[in-house]
């Protein structure tokens, strides 16, 4: 009632209006006084956020039963499907960390926004087959009251995959693969690609393959906005930090044989806020990894990798950025509406951006070339000289172009296998990844933020079985190599 | 005579996730629910408001967006009870679209794809030619007792226009293998990833008209690429895309034996009248 009556009675509506004249020309900042006056005393009445010590509406919550350490498109989607598999209503208090809210270096909004089925690995393709899926439905998915449609801007344009000779028996086994799973991909010959695509130039392609249904882009910024919206009506709080420490505690236990092993367990997470030195300990249960291109250093703050190599312990998380290169270019007369994204046998890929003839694309360096990830700054003599060759010679009309535009993102990159890392750690046993998919990610991540959650709320994977991505892998050492990347 | 046919397709072929995302929307935020109500309770006692979209427009700062409010909506924030008969609502009506859009795996075992797809045409309200015959559309009476007869008549025409068929009932169409002609005129549900599958189609298809559907795209158009044997493709009317003269221009280049109806090329160019009717091209030079 008191605070109903000072909230009116002190709003702009009365006073503001009466002193409004007053406002540019005061040096008293009367409006600012009063406004924090009446902040005070609001926080001060019964119900109100206040301490008598100090003002922490700024900072995280002490206590949240998991924290998610990542805001783009892999942590949302896990916090989503947390809230949405939970067993009772309100049951599980999620907070979501991200340390930049302008997304200005997340890989999610920085990314050309693919989605294909054309993976060698099965679980990939189901992955990917799950998250069109949500992509087709996704106001079905993500709707919020009052709150209009999401056009995710989808072009089912699908993706070329170009092989040479060598490369044309891995691509029909990996179709015969993905045919199994339930892709719609079709092989193409040379002859067939000709008559299909006239633009091309299909000297040194033997074969290629082409997703028919379910494959293309779209935008990953609409995506981002409509998880955040969804997942903040679920009741997720979100967080502007960064993670700087984790406390945790030690058990030391024995294993049926009698070796020693000492299990962690992570208690808090120390959340920075922005621009100050002011931390906050949030006292939690679960921590998820799902901070992207940083991974690693989450994962070395929970002490993942400090101990002997060669074992458990010593283990590090192999996720460290890379950046990758986007650039946008103008052509007259380039392939028309009809374009996939075409991916070139020497790894230059481009598609079509919008009706004006402007194709966005890029390249994936060679291991020896990668660039410096210390900043997003674009080389574009990389263009000049590792692109555009590439793209001349397969599509003639590029040999006149104009670059309009460029970019430079991470990918999580995984040196191991450049496939995902999912599940919990073996030895931190709260902290669970959801990273390192090295540039499928976007795509991937409704399907995994789903598999991430089952793990924590049933103990297993019960939709898709993701077990080839745990992290124990990477100390066993089998690969889970994904042969198709981009 | 009125035939009377069991709906006796309980295996329908939904598909199961979407059958999950049915269940009433759990955590939808209670603690951001008495902040709003909150919030729109508080100035009742303002003076300065009419009405209640007075009300929503002097509080809610993105209230410029929500200008429209209805009674329902503004009851709905208030009370959980209208809220949960909002929802029910809502989810009735999106329960029936799918469940016109089953497919009646009964029927196509027992009488083939082509009566199954004509069923599904009829039932949503749409007209069918089968091979030789005439158009056969839904009489009041219920379905046409020849319709059973005709296991191996092939459909050549489809007339699908207003027809609530979405992107899983597309299902039934893309069984029809010798269909020449379909008209999508108007259907509120067909989107781009519906035309995305059409491709199925590309061996027969002679004859589509999208004209007026709401949800299509240049994006979705783009797609058309696999129909070569497309004659004759109606593309006006489309308002979600966002360029039509320029669509059309594209997509002519994309399907050069086809001819495509739609907006006037020169719509949206700021040519005085009597320079447009010198440029009225047929076809654009290909590139």
């Amino acid at each position: 009632m008191i605070r109903r009556a000072l909230r009116l009675g002190l709003g702009p509506g009365l006073l503001g209006r009466g002193l409004g004249a007053h406002r540019e020309g005061s040096t008293l900042d009367w409006h600012g006084k009063v406004s924090e006056i009446k902040k005070k005393i609001q926080s001060v009445l019964p119900g109100g956020a206040w301490s008598p010590l100090c003002d922490t509406s700024h900072l995280p919550p002490e206590h949240s039963d998991v924290v998610i350490v990542g805001g783009g498109v892999l942590g949302l989607s896990v916090a989503y499907w947390l809230k949405r598999l939970e067993k009772r209503q309100g049951a599980i208090r999620v907070l979501v960390v991200e340390r930049d809210h302008t997304y200005s270096q997340a890989s999610t909004v920085l990314s050309v926004g693919g989605i294909r089925q054309q993976f060698s690995l099965p679980e990939n393709i189901q992955l990917s087959l799950f998250s069109v899926e949500f992509l087709r439905n996704i106001n079905e998915y993500l709707a919020v009251v009052d709150d209009p449609p999401l056009d995710l801007q989808f072009n089912p344009s699908g993706y070329l995959f170009l092989a040479s000779e060598e490369g044309a028996t891995i691509m029909e086994n990996n179709v015969k693969v993905q045919r199994q799973q339930g892709a719609k991909v079709c092989l193409m010959s040379p002859e067939q690609l000709r008559k299909k695509f006239p633009w091309m130039n299909t000297e040194g392609v033997a074969l290629a393959s082409y997703g028919l249904e379910n494959e293309g882009w779209f935008d990953p910024w609409c995506l981002l906005q409509g998880l955040r919206r969804k997942v903040q009506s679920m009741g997720v709080l979100f967080c502007h930090g960064e993670v700087t420490r984790f406390v945790s505690s030690s058990n030391h236990m024995e294993t049926a044989i009698g070796e020693k092993v000492t299990l962690k367990r992570i208690h808090e997470v120390h959340v920075k806020v922005d621009h100050s030195q002011e931390y906050q300990p949030v006292e939690c249960s679960i921590v998820v990894n799902a901070a992207g291109a940083w991974s690693g250093r989450i994962a070395e703050l929970a002490g993942i990798g400090k101990g002997p190599s060669g074992t458990l312990q010593g283990t590090k998380l192999p996720v460290e950025p890379r950046k990758r290169y986007v650039y946008l270019w103008h052509c007259p007369q380039g392939p028309g509406l009809e374009a996939p994204l075409v991916a070139d046998p020497s790894g230059a890929y481009f598609r079509r951006e919008g009706l004006g003839n402007n194709y966005l694309g890029g390249c994936s360096p060679a291991e020896e070339e990668e660039p410096d990830p210390g900043n997003l700054e674009v080389d574009h003599d990389f263009f000049q000289e590792k692109v555009w060759p590439h793209l001349a010679q397969r599509v003639p009309a590029f040999e006149t172009l104009k670059v309009r535009r460029a970019w430079a993102g991470y990918y999580d990159y995984n040196t191991f296998d450049q496939n995902g890392v999912v599940g919990p750690h073996p030895l931190v046993v709260n902290m669970y990844f959801a990273t390192g998919f090295s540039g499928h990610g976007l795509q991937q991540a409704p399907a995994v933020g789903r598999a991430v959650a089952e793990v924590m709320l049933e103990g297993h994977f019960q939709t898709i079985n993701l077990s080839p991505f745990l992290f124990s892998r990477f100390y066993l050492g089998e690969k889970a190599q994904e042969h198709c990347i981009i | 005579m009125k035939q009377s046919v069991k709906q006796s397709d309980g295996t329908g072929s939904v598909s199961p996730t979407l059958g999950r995302s049915w269940e009433p929307l759990r955590g939808t935020g209670g603690s951001q629910k008495d902040k709003n109500s909150l919030r729109l309770v508080a100035p009742v006692w303002n003076r300065g408001t009419s009405g209640i979209r007075g009300l929503s427009r002097s509080v809610d700062p993105e209230g410029s967006q929500r200008k429209g409010r209805t009674l329902l909506q503004f009851l709905a924030d208030h009370f959980y009870d209208v809220e949960a008969v909002r929802e029910y609502l809502l989810q009735k009506q999106v329960l029936k679209v799918l469940r016109k859009n089953r497919s009646s795996t009964y029927i196509k075992e027992r009488y083939g794809p082509y009566v199954a797809g004509a069923y599904f045409i009829l039932k949503q309200g749409g007209a069918v030619k089968f091979q030789d015959k005439e158009w056969m559309r839904p009489n009041g009476r219920g379905l046409s007792g020849e319709l059973w007869k005709l296991r191996e008549v092939p459909i050549e025409a489809v007339d699908a226009s207003g027809c609530a068929i979405t992107y899983q009932g597309l299902d039934n169409l893309l069984a029809l293998q010798e269909l020449q002609s379909l008209s999508l005129q108007c259907c509120p549900h067909v989107d781009d990833w519906c035309l995305s599958r059409l491709y199925q189609l590309a061996n027969s298809l002679r004859e589509l008209s999208l004209a007026g559907c709401p949800c299509i795209s240049e994006r979705g158009l783009a797609c058309l690429h696999h129909l070569q044997n497309l004659r004759r493709l109606d593309i006006s009317h489309l308002p979600a895309v966002s360029n039509p003269g320029l669509t059309q221009i594209l997509v002519e280049e994309m399907l050069p034996n086809c001819e495509v109806l739609g907006a006037d090329w020169a719509q949206g160019l700021k040519l005085g009248p009597e320079e447009q009717s010198h440029d009225t091209a047929s076809s654009p030079i290909p590139a």
